[in-house]
């Protein structure tokens, strides 16, 4: 009994710990006065002007079609990758795993500067282009591991049974391969469309200097001050991925994994 | 059949993206303004400046990973306790504050730690003495703390879900006590877990220069701080290509030692 009162005192620190910074931007996005550091009343005026804030809406957009295409360029190259992975020799194919995993486990930093880097020397002009293929690299990792657990747990005669029963190559991934993936390409793209969405540090070094994404935004305004619009837009984002999270878990599952 | 043919574009782009751009990272870093080989800007390192900046944040994303393993640890143990009808959803919980953008968690920080922040408003109001930590390294570790702790827990609690009871029973029916039980078979069994969460929290705490830069004002300088610098502003790709690749080598170590103890990446916590 005590041991369970403890273990719930423990999680409910942590989760303070976790929630308190969400909480007071959630607060903040409320906040009459401009200042973060001043209480200046209850307002819901951000809410209203954030729509009307041009630089946010832009940087918004940025963000959802940068996370949007690159999510859907990783995916379509990730699962190529696996596939073809699939007929590799072993040899080849752990070298392959380890090229995927570098940008996973190198330092964003480094990723960031070795890309800006190359950029430079290909003569690229920064901007929308540079970041969308910045974000398509660091996001094939992602992609990959998500869809290889699948890819294992495929049963190959399958895949040799619809060709022996007239299916062509084409129609055999598309028809009988690629619905035991689907869960695993969704995932790997759910999971890429986050980490771009989220994406700084990288971002920061490919990006030109007329084009910013939220991330961008909000690190230029950190030190002149943060336009209170921005704390409701996140509370908003937080907000209905709450709402979107609550639903998927609320709604029956189909399988265990 | 073509399926060599069907991994051209995910090679091709691994090699444009990927190798090239690291090869061009120990390009600049071996060479100096006039391309001529040189080894300066590795031993730039050895600088009071540079070295003092690699040694403070060897030293903070340490204190930072060792408070983290002790948060996550006991955290990963209850959530898998709890019933299975739970999990995913309390998993959730700890990922959902990733969906807020990091940098406003970390400014968030600023404003409850801030000297007249609410925290210190709390405290003056209970009568207590002021925090003073804003702009001082204790504020960097409790940032890289608060970022990365779930980088912790998940790969902690993805290797022990998979711990089968029966053998936490039968060391229990064999005579051992709790104490033993966890120090033979569980803590052995989570090793995986422990070094996979250790590299996703020790990397990024080593390399970032956010966390430092908005929880420690301009006074604390860590080594990303120095390199993201050498690139944005003073312009010296060389310089900071030099001191990436001593960073490197300190990642590179940590894979090594990853990839020895986790063949099967079954603790990938993603």
């Amino acid at each position: 009994m005590m041991r369970n009162i403890a273990k719930k005192i423990y999680i409910l620190l942590i989760l303070f710990f976790l929630y308190a910074p969400i909480v007071t931007l959630i607060v903040l996005s409320f906040n009459k006065s401009k200042t973060r550091s001043k209480w200046g009343g209850f307002t819901v005026k951000w809410y209203g002007s954030l729509f009307e804030n041009e630089a946010i809406m832009q940087a918004l957009w940025n963000t959802l079609l940068i996370a949007f295409l690159s999510a859907a360029f990783a995916t379509i190259i990730g699962t190529i990758a696996c596939v073809s992975m699939q007929g590799m020799k072993k040899h080849f194919r752990t070298i392959c795993l380890g090229i995927t995993n570098i940008p996973m486990l190198n330092a964003e930093i480094v990723t960031g500067i070795s890309l800006m880097l190359l950029f430079i020397s290909l003569g690229i002009k920064f901007g929308f282009l540079t970041i969308l293929m910045a974000h398509i690299t660091f996001n094939i990792p992602y992609v990959i591991l998500s869809i290889l657990p699948r890819m294992k747990q495929l049963n190959p005669s399958t895949y040799e049974a619809a060709l022996d029963l007239g299916a062509s190559h084409i129609q055999a991934f598309f028809k009988v391969v690629f619905p035991d993936l689907l869960p695993g390409i969704l995932s790997g793209f759910l999971m890429a469309f986050t980490m771009s969405l989220d994406d700084f540090i990288i971002t920061h070094f490919t990006k030109g200097p007329g084009i910013d994404t939220l991330s961008t935004k909000i690190y230029t305004e950190v030190k002149k001050g943060i336009k209170p619009e921005m704390y409701a837009l996140s509370s908003l984002i937080f907000v209905s991925v709450l709402i979107l999270l609550l639903l998927v878990n609320y709604t029956p599952k189909k399988k265990k994994n | 059949m073509n399926k060599k043919l069907l991994s051209a574009p995910f090679l091709f782009w691994s090699a444009l993206f990927i190798i090239i751009p690291l090869c061009m990272v120990f390009y600049y870093g071996l060479t100096d303004q006039t391309g001529a080989f040189t080894l300066e800007n590795i031993k730039a390192i050895a600088t009071p400046e540079h070295s003092k900046a690699l040694w403070e944040a060897i030293k903070l994303s340490v204190i930072s990973t060792v408070i983290c393993f002790f948060l996550a640890y006991p955290l990963a143990m209850i959530l898998t306790g709890m019933s299975t009808s739970k999990n995913s959803l309390i998993v959730l919980i700890f990922i959902l504050p990733m969906w807020m953008n990091f940098l406003l968690r970390t400014m968030a920080w600023q404003t409850l730690l801030e000297k007249t922040g609410v925290i210190n408003g709390i405290l003056s109001a209970l009568h207590l003495p002021a925090l003073k930590i804003i702009n001082t390294p204790s504020a960097i570790v409790l940032g890289m703390v608060y970022n990365f702790l779930p980088f912790m827990v998940l790969p902690i609690y993805n290797v022990l879900v998979k711990i089968d009871p029966n053998v936490v029973n039968a060391a229990r029916d064999l005579g051992a006590n709790s104490v033993q039980t966890f120090l033979k078979i569980t803590l052995p069994l989570s090793v995986p877990g422990i070094i996979s969460g250790i590299t996703m929290v020790f990397v990024p705490a080593l390399t970032t220069f956010v966390i430092s830069k908005i929880l420690g004002g301009s006074k604390v300088l860590l080594i990303g701080n120095v390199i993201e610098q050498e690139f944005t502003q003073t312009g010296n790709w060389h310089l900071g290509s030099g001191l990436s690749i001593v960073l490197m080598l300190f990642i590179i170590f940590n894979m090594v030692i990853s990839a020895v103890t986790d063949k099967d990446g079954e603790a990938n916590a993603l």
